[in-house]
C-alpha cells in the first residue's frame, strides 16, 4: 500500500474516532447545555432543600436558565444556603423574585424553580441573595398532616 | 518414608519454581514497558511508523467494532425495553442504553474485542519476527528493534483503543435508537432528553474515555511484551498468541472493576 493511501485511511479513523468522541460529548452528554454561559450567582436560603443537589436545573417558567452550583448550611440560623448560577443572558430577573423547590413529576428530581416578582427597577446580580423562598415538599410531612386531617374527619363522628 | 519426603520436597520445589519463573515475568514485562517508554519520544518524531501501526491495529479492528456495537446496542435497549416497560419507564430507555454504553460496554467489550483481533495479530507478528531472527538482524545493523518495532506497535495500539471504543459507544447508542424509537415505538424526544439530561461529561463520558485509555495501554502492552518474549519456536509463538488474549482479557475485566470502584468512589 502506499503511503498516500496509508495516511488517508489512518485520517479516517482517526477523525471517524473524534467525530464519535464529539457525539458522545455533546449529543449524548450535552455538554454544551450544561454549561452557564457568562454567569452570575445568587444565593438563597431555604428551610429544607429535600433532594435537591448540586448541578440541578434552576428554571424560570418552566425553561432552564441556570443550575445549583454550591449547597451549604447556615450554621447560626439552621437553614440551608443553596448557591445557583444563573445565565447572562437573563440579567433582568426583579429582586423581589420567589425561589422555589419544586418537583418535576410525582417522584422526579428536584430542581429550583424561579416566581419572577414585581419590582421593575432591581434586579438580581451578582452576589445577591433572593429573599422570598418556597421549601421542598417532603411527602412524609404530606402524608403526616393527612393522617391528621383524616383522623380528625373520623373523631367529630 | 524417604520416598515420601523426597517427593514433598518436590511438590515444594515446582511451587516455588512457578511463583518464581511468574515473578521473574512480571520483573522482565515491568523492566520492557519502561525500555519502551524510554523510546517514545525518538518514535514521535518518525511518525509514519505510528501510522502503519494504526492502520494494521485500527482501520482493519474497524469493521468488528461497529458491527459488535451496532448489535450491542440493539441487544440492549430490546432487553431494556422489556424490563422498562413493566415500570411502565420506557422514556427511560435511550438513558439505559447510553449509560450502560459510555461507561461499561464500550471500553470493556471493545477492549475484549481488540485483544482478539489486534493483540493476538500484534503477538504473532513479533513472534515470528523473532524466531525467524530478523528482531536479531536489526541489532546486528545497530537498528534498535524496540524503537523500530515495537514502540510504535504499543503506541498505536494505546491510540486505536479509546478512539475504537468511542466509535463502539456511539454507533451502539444509534443502533438503540434504530430499535428503541424504530421498532419498539418509544418516543424520540424523551429517548434523547432523557439520555441528555441525564448523562454527565465528566463522571460518566470521561471516565469510559480513561478506562479505554488504560485498557489500551494494558492490552498493547501485554500483546507486544508477549511477543518479544515469545520462546522462538513455532509452538511457542503459538503459545504466546494464547496467553496474549487470555491474559488482556483477564486483566481487562479486572481492571474494569478496580476502576469502577475508583471512579464510583463506593468501597
Amino acid at each position: 500500500m502506499n503511503r498516500k493511501t496509508l495516511e488517508l485511511w489512518v485520517g479516517l479513523f482517526v477523525a471517524a474516532g473524534l467525530m464519535a468522541l464529539a457525539m458522545l460529548s455533546f449529543k449524548v452528554g450535552n455538554l454544551a447545555a450544561g454549561d452557564v454561559l457568562d454567569g452570575y450567582e445568587v444565593k438563597a436560603h431555604f428551610e429544607n432543600i429535600g433532594g435537591l443537589k448540586v448541578k440541578s436545573p434552576v428554571t424560570l417558567a418552566g425553561v432552564r436558565i441556570g443550575r445549583v452550583k454550591a449547597i451549604t448550611v447556615d450554621k447560626q440560623r439552621y437553614k440551608a444556603v443553596v448557591t445557583f448560577e444563573l445565565d447572562g443572558r437573563y440579567r433582568n430577573i426583579p429582586s423581589d423574585s420567589t425561589a422555589m423547590i419544586l418537583t418535576s413529576g410525582l417522584l422526579g428530581e428536584q430542581y429550583i424553580g424561579i416566581v419572577p416578582g414585581a419590582d421593575e427597577d432591581k434586579f438580581l446580580k451578582e452576589g445577591d441573595k433572593v429573599f422570598k423562598t418556597t421549601n421542598a415538599v417532603v411527602l412524609e410531612n404530606l402524608i403526616g398532616q393527612v393522617m391528621v386531617k383524616l383522623t380528625e374527619g373520623s373523631g367529630k363522628k | 518414608m524417604n520416598a515420601r519426603l523426597t517427593l514433598a520436597t518436590d511438590v515444594l520445589r515446582n511451587l516455588g519454581a512457578v511463583v518464581l519463573n511468574t515473578l521473574e515475568r512480571l520483573g522482565r514485562a515491568a523492566l520492557f514497558l519502561v525500555e519502551m517508554l524510554s523510546g517514545v519520544p525518538v518514535v514521535l518524531r518518525r511518525f509514519i511508523l505510528i501510522a502503519q501501526q494504526l492502520y494494521a491495529v485500527g482501520v482493519l479492528t474497524l469493521l468488528i467494532i461497529l458491527v459488535s456495537g451496532m448489535f450491542v446496542g440493539m441487544v440492549l435497549s430490546l432487553q431494556g425495553y422489556n424490563t422498562l416497560v413493566k415500570f411502565g419507564a420506557e422514556e427511560s430507555l435511550g438513558l439505559m442504553v447510553a449509560l450502560s454504553l459510555v461507561r461499561e460496554l464500550g471500553p470493556v467489550v471493545t477492549a475484549l474485542l481488540f485483544a482478539g483481533r489486534a493483540g493476538s495479530a500484534l503477538t504473532a507478528e513479533i513472534g515470528l519476527m523473532k524466531a525467524t531472527e530478523q528482531l536479531a538482524g536489526m541489532e546486528m545493523m545497530a537498528v534498535n528493534p524496540i524503537t523500530r518495532v515495537l514502540v510504535p506497535r504499543f503506541l498505536a495500539g494505546v491510540v486505536a483503543l479509546p478512539l475504537l471504543a468511542a466509535l463502539f459507544s456511539a454507533v451502539g447508542v444509534l443502533g438503540g435508537h434504530v430499535v428503541g424509537v424504530g421498532m419498539l415505538d418509544v418516543d424520540a424526544g424523551s429517548f434523547w432528553s432523557q439520555m441528555q439530561t441525564n448523562v454527565d461529561f465528566q463522571t460518566d463520558i470521561l471516565n469510559g474515555v480513561i478506562k479505554s485509555v488504560v485498557f489500551g495501554i494494558v492490552c498493547s502492552w501485554i500483546a507486544v511484551f508477549e511477543g518479544y518474549d515469545a520462546v522462538p519456536t513455532s509452538e511457542g509463538v503459538a503459545r504466546a498468541t494464547n496467553r496474549t488474549v487470555v491474559y488482556s482479557s483477564l486483566s481487562v475485566l479486572a481492571l474494569d472493576f478496580i476502576l469502577t470502584a475508583l471512579t464510583l468512589g463506593d468501597i
